[in-house]
């Protein structure tokens, strides 16, 4: 049993929630749009992410400087959303296609699991402020599943 | 007591004088039934909310939209004490509504996604965090009273 789903998928097996050929449609459509934006996404997402969770700055104790904007955060967000570039590249087997990433996260930077959750918030409201007519419900719904469903791949190797 | 510096105050009752309450509070709670579906289990009542373009031209779900802001509008007259003030709601969500104190952040979380993409890159990184800062505080007092 994976224990690093969410409440809801804890008692039927981690195939529930996972992506329709409809959502997958959507994140690529979506994605094909915002996708000259990513740097500065990751960048605006980790800087509010380090402001308003301040719990997340205990990863990157060793940056000079973790204020929005500085050239630690706009590197490291552009890094982030290179990931989620190749996520969505490989959204038809999310676990196949991140397993490097998912052995990074597991045996080298040990994220708690929970903080994908609160990255991928951010990253969320970050769409929604900077493509607001295009951030529908339904782009939402499909966006939040499949950051889940990559967190789930990061996450895979953890234990 | 939650202490709010001058900034977090000031930050949440401009957010509150600029948004529509009859645009926010119904786009809040439509997104929230759309991308968590598992919340209309509140609303069995409501009628067609079989996918996303009947629930956001659901006009019960609208109008409860804007019930739920003016709710939010006491919590921001009253920041010294939201506890106190959300005590009646809290005993109302526990025992007559009976929801799952969870559903709070979920759709807090629908209505920062909703407030910033109407404030674009007006709600910066401190203004985000005076918003969520504040939907902690009425999640907390909302959740107060369950027992």
């Amino acid at each position: 049993m994976n224990f690093n789903l969410c409440p809801l998928e804890t008692w039927v097996p981690r195939l529930t929630m996972s992506l329709s050929a409809k959502d997958k449609e959507t994140v690529k459509t979506f994605w094909a749009k915002i996708s000259s934006s990513g740097d500065a996404i990751g960048a605006d997402a980790l800087s509010r992410m380090l402001v308003v969770y301040p719990q997340t700055k205990t990863y990157f104790s060793h940056w000079k400087d973790l204020s929005p904007g500085s050239a630690p955060v706009l590197k490291h967000g552009a890094t982030v959303m290179g990931g989620v570039g190749e996520a969505v590249a490989k959204i038809d087997d999310l676990s196949a296609g991140l397993l490097s990433l998912s052995e990074l996260h597991a045996f080298t930077l040990r994220v708690d699991p929970s903080n994908f959750k609160v990255l991928s918030h951010n990253i969320l409201v970050v769409l929604a402020l900077m493509f607001p007519t295009d951030f529908t419900p339904e782009v939402h719904v499909a966006m939040d599943k499949f950051l889940a469903a990559v967190a789930r791949a990061l996450s895979e190797k953890y234990r | 007591m939650v202490k709010w510096t001058d900034f977090e105050r000031a930050t949440i009752q401009d957010i509150f004088s600029k948004i529509d309450y009859d645009v926010v509070g119904p786009a809040a709670l439509s997104r929230c039934l759309i991308v968590y579906p598992w919340t209309q289990r509140y609303f069995g009542g409501f009628g067609n909310l079989y996918n996303a373009a009947a629930i956001t031209s659901n006009p019960k779900v609208a109008a409860h939209g804007k019930v739920v802001l003016a709710g939010l509008e006491k919590a921001v007259k009253n920041m010294d004490d939201i506890k106190t003030t959300y005590k009646d709601l809290s005993v109302l969500h526990s025992e007559k509504l009976q929801v799952d104190p969870d559903n709070f952040n979920l759709l807090a979380d629908c209505l920062t996604i909703v407030v910033a993409s109407q404030m674009g890159a007006a709600f910066t990184p401190h203004v985000h965090a005076a918003f969520q800062k504040f939907l902690d505080v009425v999640v907390a007092s909302l959740r107060k009273q369950y027992y």
